[in-house]
């Protein structure tokens, strides 16, 4: 098991190696000379020198890149230069708000999407799986920062019920908290809902399909024990895997969610980041988010070992 | 490796003045595609959904609208009505006019992205998969490190640093799509350079290119053509996201993801404008995705 684990870490070292060389790369695609940015006004050929010399822009790409990633490796991502605060800090103060609505979400997700899966494998062909897939297929369709606008306009503008802003940490006020993040959790968990919805039901029409379905059933156990007790518990192996990949497009997604519910989370900090021309931001995030992606992919995998003794006995 | 993914029969062209046996009684692959599909109203709906933008898009500049960008002062955020049938925005600009032309920034930016995304990735992943070895671990590699970025955040890069604009956006866009495409037709080409038919043509001393514009890319077409009429979905969603938070189009040019961006201001006052752009990406992005998910199973040689 740990040598398992072990192995998957050093495989992932070449793909975040790689990661951390684009990151790098993006900056220069940028236009201009960055000194100048840096210095803003003062325009004397000394100082843009001694900023030159101080962000190693005279030496070589590749040494570059080592003093770069020797810094990010310290856990130094830079500095921001629209609030002058560093970027590693910046990102730990948003990461907290964007696991909150990420949790919730994953809540929503889980709970319409796997019961449809079940549903509308159990009545394959009925006009009930024929609905969930159609309903599954907009989900997928639907942008979700339209959903959202289309949710603000009737759950807070017509019928008040929840507010449509004014987001307060958990540990100041959680039912404040609550409130604020149900919607944008639900717009964020719907479309990933989607996706659950089609693998429970491909995981589960194959399950339904194995000898041990068969003769639980020809043993003559209710139907219901059938599904819950044998059918499910196998064919959620594979939908547990699922949900931990999906982290990356509840990110993603997060990033649009944020900007309409005024959330001010990691998506939140990407858009303000692009916008206040905050490269070093945009860099951090693009590098955590990856690694984080990958990591999740780690879990996905470790999941799997441990639900499925099969794996468990592979070396 | 071949039992992975079942390639389809391959093609053979016969040379001209050969004896041609008589075996073959099927109709034409083409056109038991075209059966199949038929068959499937959801596909056809799809199919329908998209035509129908398709040709708004292109007959934006003869159809009876005003200019997209044509203000009228009088008739500020006006809702739909005789004069403006899906009513005005804040500039007194018509929203039908501008939804249609703004049909053609998203279908653009989808169909661009995606070709940009397949003539990048499909020949590296040809290579990859053809040639093995480091050159195979190199790509595959590159591969796996672009797959782990989000794709929205890593088009929000490209787009961030690239500078906004529709034309930077589609190229975020198809960059970011780039590597589904290597690892699909990578794939492809390690299930299909195994069969006899590609042997042979190697063993008749057919040379690399022929063998791999002959042999392999037809070959591994079908999944390809499949996955990136889905991605033309994904893409219509990315650039609306792009626009939508003022990384794509930029004003006053219409697109349905900046019209909702400033829809989002005038809530209250004007909910009709939030409506339609939101539907119509929804609407175009369901069509691909219907039609997509058709065409794979037209495609599959093992449904019936």
């Amino acid at each position: 098991m740990l040598a398992f684990i072990g192995r998957r870490l050093l495989i992932a070292i070449p793909t975040v190696f790689i990661i951390s060389v684009f990151v790098f790369l993006l900056q220069k695609l940028l236009p201009g000379d960055p000194v100048l940015a840096l210095a803003g006004e003062d325009r004397d050929p000394a100082t843009l020198e001694a900023l030159r010399e101080m962000y190693h822009l005279n030496e070589p790409l590749i040494v570059q890149y080592f003093y770069w990633i020797g810094a990010v490796l310290q856990g130094d991502l830079g500095m921001s230069l629209r609030t002058n605060q560093p970027v590693t800090s910046l990102i730990l103060e948003k990461l907290p708000v964007t696991f909150q609505l990420a949790v919730m979400a994953l809540i929503f997700a889980v709970g319409i999407g796997v019961p449809m899966g079940i549903l509308s494998a159990v009545y394959k062909g009925s006009w009930l799986d024929y609905i969930a897939n159609f309903v599954a297929l907009s989900g997928l369709s639907i942008p979700n920062f339209w959903l959202g606008i289309l949710l603000i306009l009737l759950v807070s503008v017509n019928l008040g019920w929840l507010p449509a802003s004014g987001y307060r940490p958990f540990t100041v006020d959680p039912v404040r908290s609550i409130e604020t993040m149900l919607m944008p959790a639900f717009v964020l968990g719907t479309a990933l809902a989607a996706t659950l919805m089609r693998h429970t039901r491909s995981a589960m029409l194959t399950v339904l399909k194995s000898d041990y379905v068969r003769t639980a059933r020809a043993k003559g156990l209710r139907e219901r024990v059938v599904i819950m007790k044998h059918a499910l518990r196998n064919a959620l192996v594979p939908v547990v895997t699922v949900s931990a990949l999906l982290f990356g497009e509840l990110l993603a997604g997060a990033v649009l969610t944020e900007q309409i519910f005024t959330i001010p989370g990691f998506g939140k900090l990407v858009v303000d980041a692009v916008f206040n021309r905050d490269y070093a931001v945009v860099q951090g995030i693009v590098l955590v988010t990856s690694v984080g992606f990958i990591l999740m992919n780690l879990l996905a995998d470790t999941a799997y070992m441990i639900l499925n003794p099969r794996m468990r006995d592979q070396k | 490796m071949s039992t992975v993914v079942s390639a389809p029969a391959p093609r053979m062209q016969p040379q001209a003045g050969e004896v041609q046996p008589q075996i073959e009684k099927l109709p034409p692959r083409r056109s038991r595609v075209w059966e199949k599909l038929r068959r499937r109203p959801s596909a056809l709906f799809g199919a329908v959904l998209v035509g129908t933008f398709v040709i708004l898009a292109i007959a934006a500049p003869i159809l009876p609208i005003p200019p997209p960008a044509q203000g009228d002062w009088g008739a500020i955020r006006v809702a739909p009505s005789l004069d403006h049938p899906l009513g005005t925005d804040q500039n007194g600009r018509d929203l039908l006019s501008r939804m249609i032309w703004g049909a053609q920034a998203s279908l653009l930016a989808g169909v661009v992205s995606v070709v940009i995304a397949v003539l990048a990735g499909v020949p590296l992943g040809v290579i990859a998969g053809w040639r093995g070895g480091w050159t195979d671990a190199t790509i595959s590699r590159i591969t796996e490190a672009l797959l782990a970025v989000p794709f929205l955040i890593l088009a929000i890069a490209f787009a961030a640093f690239l500078g906004p604009s529709l034309t930077n956006a589609m190229i975020a866009i198809g960059l970011s799509a780039t590597p589904i495409f290597i690892r699909l037709a990578r794939g492809q080409t390690l299930a299909v350079k195994t069969e006899d038919y590609v042997e042979s043509a190697r063993a008749a001393g057919v040379g690399q290119m022929s063998i791999l514009w002959r042999y392999i890319l037809p070959n591994i077409a079908p999944p390809i053509i499949v996955q990136a009429t889905l991605t033309v979905a994904t893409a219509i969603i990315a650039e609306a996201s792009l626009s939508f938070l003022g990384l794509g189009q930029q004003p006053p040019a219409p697109s349905w993801g900046a019209m909702l961006n400033t829809a989002k201001n005038f809530m209250e006052q004007a909910p009709w404008m939030a409506m339609w752009p939101g539907a119509a990406i929804f609407l175009v992005v369901l069509g691909f995705n219907l039609f997509g998910d058709g065409l794979r199973d037209a495609l599959d040689p093992r449904e019936s």
